[in-house]
């Protein structure tokens, strides 16, 4: 894994209270800013990552030097547009772009490893407003987020709800269903059977267990996407040959694309901040805190809501969506909702789908 | 927010003049948003559902507070007297149970305004009794295998239907050629209704 540096970050003077029960100490936040803070600081609009993403949301990511990960949708005369608003996007805790993570050093210098403590999507939130608490942000105009961003959009939402006006959340849910922890359970235990892995003390050692990481991402980037649009993308097709081999070298393009995917993804990401950002992810259930109701975490909440869902998406399908707008209504919150139409599956939150755009534009004016 | 001011649809407007200002009001079936901005102007809190996902997005750029949703399933969503009026125009003979859908309005409303074309307005009457075909009329444009409307209904259906379920009408009007007509004949002569509803 390459560190990058981040072209902002600070660290927190108070330490981090968690959920587990445990604080960290000298936590860093790590992240990018787009557009002009107005003088009455009422314009900033927090944009929260999703599992694997980070801070770079409308600028080149220093390690693969491709476009921020929301270029489409962020920047000037862009549906979220920095002309008028000031965008923040800021690398979660548990992360490994700059962000204090598994991989930072711990007090004694040696980095944390699994002896970082394990943190939830309300954790990455806390961390998230003490940011917006040092740079003077009281009130933001919006909250925006897809997948694990939209969660932290609505952990915002329930627990901070006087820090947003406005919170926007696609193609997530408010807790993690049996399927989504048993796809990360896979992937996690593919991590850990790595010999590399090391019980997690690889830093320093000069070999990553990239071999896991790779797989479990290959096992996750088949959740974001649809079995259609596999079948459109590859189909049957065989990679850069006449015939099938009678082995096991990737024959079909669809494995080829995999194990590309699954190796680019280790030149960027940690191994043990999956461990950790995925578990986080897991824990996720907001209506857990309040007996099981939902409507009850939002019963606080003045803010607009805005929900997102996709027709493909069978990670986070529209019934998440809906669970979550039956709450905010019951809560009697303003909530707007639409499933949209797309054939990329989940990933549609972050590809080409002009109708999410509108929304997004119409939703943040 | 709202696209240059154009004179609103005569059910639309009568729904819009007699909802009481600052109150809570949920527009099923609110297509494009034109009632819910009208209801906003007045102060209102204006909330939609709409089917068609095009309109909800339509609605959301408006900045309108629109939920995705099929009335015949998704009003269960919403608790008892979440709104001061629930409002359903033009939507009724469209729904898999309209009995049912009267229930649900007068749950989540403490009133409930409904507009519906007239089935028995004499054009229809004259349609089936002259010509022996289903009427397809301004306010009915589409040819019977094709429309939306499952559940034609007349004046004297929903009176029926309303006594029956021991609601209250609490006022009605009536319109033909887009203008207000009074309430004598109204089975024969008007092409749609307003009725404002309370249990």
């Amino acid at each position: 894994m390459t560190r990058a540096q981040p072209s902002k970050s600070l660290e927190l003077r108070a330490p981090l209270p968690l959920d587990c029960g445990q604080t960290l100490e000298g936590v860093t936040i790590a992240y990018e800013t787009y557009g002009e803070l107005a003088a009455d600081r009422g314009n900033a609009i927090l944009v929260c990552h999703a599992l694997t993403g980070d801070q770079y949301l409308a600028s080149t990511h220093p390690v693969t030097g491709k476009p921020g990960w929301w270029d489409r949708m962020v920047g000037p005369g862009k549906p979220i547009d920095t002309r008028r608003f000031h965008v923040l996007c800021a690398n979660v805790i548990g992360s490994c772009m700059g962000s204090t993570g598994p991989a930072s050093s711990a007090p004694d210098g040696r980095a944390y490893a699994m002896r970082f403590p394990v943190i939830t999507i309300r954790d990455m939130v806390r961390g998230l407003v003490a940011l917006l608490d040092v740079l003077g942000i009281e009130r933001l105009h919006a909250v925006v987020g897809g997948s694990m961003g939209g969660m932290q959009a609505l952990s915002l939402a329930a627990n901070f709800p006087d820090r947003a006006a406005r919170v926007l959340a696609i193609a997530t849910t408010a807790r993690h269903s049996a399927q989504n922890i048993a796809f990360h359970e896979v992937g996690r235990q593919a991590i850990m059977a790595d010999p590399n892995w090391s019980g997690g003390d690889y830093y320093g050692s000069g070999a990553a267990p990239d071999a896991g990481l790779s797989v479990a991402r290959m096992a996750a980037h088949i959740t974001y996407l649809s079995e259609a649009g596999l079948t459109e993308k590859f189909g049957r097709r065989l990679q850069d040959r006449e015939a099938k081999t009678f082995g096991f070298d990737a024959d079909f393009q669809v494995e080829s694309y995999l194990r590309y995917q699954g190796s680019g993804f280790t030149q960027r990401f940690d191994a043990n901040s999956y461990l950790y950002i995925t578990r986080a992810m897991d824990y996720f259930d907001i209506a857990e805190g309040h007996g099981g109701k939902l409507a009850d975490a939002f019963a606080g909440s003045n803010a607009r809501f805005c929900l997102v869902s996709f027709d493909s998406d069978w990670l986070y399908p529209t019934a998440e969506s809906r669970h979550v707008v039956h709450a905010l209504n019951a809560a009697g919150a303003g909530v707007s909702f639409v499933e949209l139409s797309a054939p990329y599956g989940h990933d549609s939150f972050l590809l080409d789908v002009p109708a999410l755009d509108r929304v997004v534009k119409g939703f943040l004016e | 927010m709202s696209p240059p001011k154009k004179l609103l649809r005569p059910d639309l407007a009568v729904i819009a003049r007699h909802v009481a200002p600052g109150t809570r009001a949920l527009d099923i079936g609110c297509g494009d948003g034109e009632l819910m901005a009208a209801l906003q102007a007045r102060g209102c809190d204006a909330r939609g559902m709409e089917i068609d996902p095009e309109l909800v997005e339509r609605c959301v750029s408006r900045g309108l507070s629109v939920v995705q949703g099929d009335a015949d399933r998704d009003l269960a969503d919403y608790p008892d007297k979440a709104f001061d009026y629930a409002i359903l125009s033009q939507t009724l003979q469209t729904a898999a149970r309209p009995d049912r859908m009267l229930d649900e309005l007068l749950r989540v409303g403490r009133q409930a305004f409904v507009s519906f074309p007239n089935f028995a307005h004499w054009r229809m009457r004259a349609a089936l009794a002259l010509r022996g075909r289903m009427p397809v009329t301004r306010h009915l444009p589409v040819s019977w295998y094709e429309t939306q409307n499952i559940h034609h209904v007349t004046v004297a259906d929903f009176r029926e239907l309303v006594r029956a379920m021991g609601v209250t009408v609490e006022r009605e009007w009536f319109f033909s050629r887009e203008s207000a007509i009074g309430g004598a004949a109204a089975n024969l002569r008007a092409e749609y209704a307003v009725f404002e509803l309370s249990r």
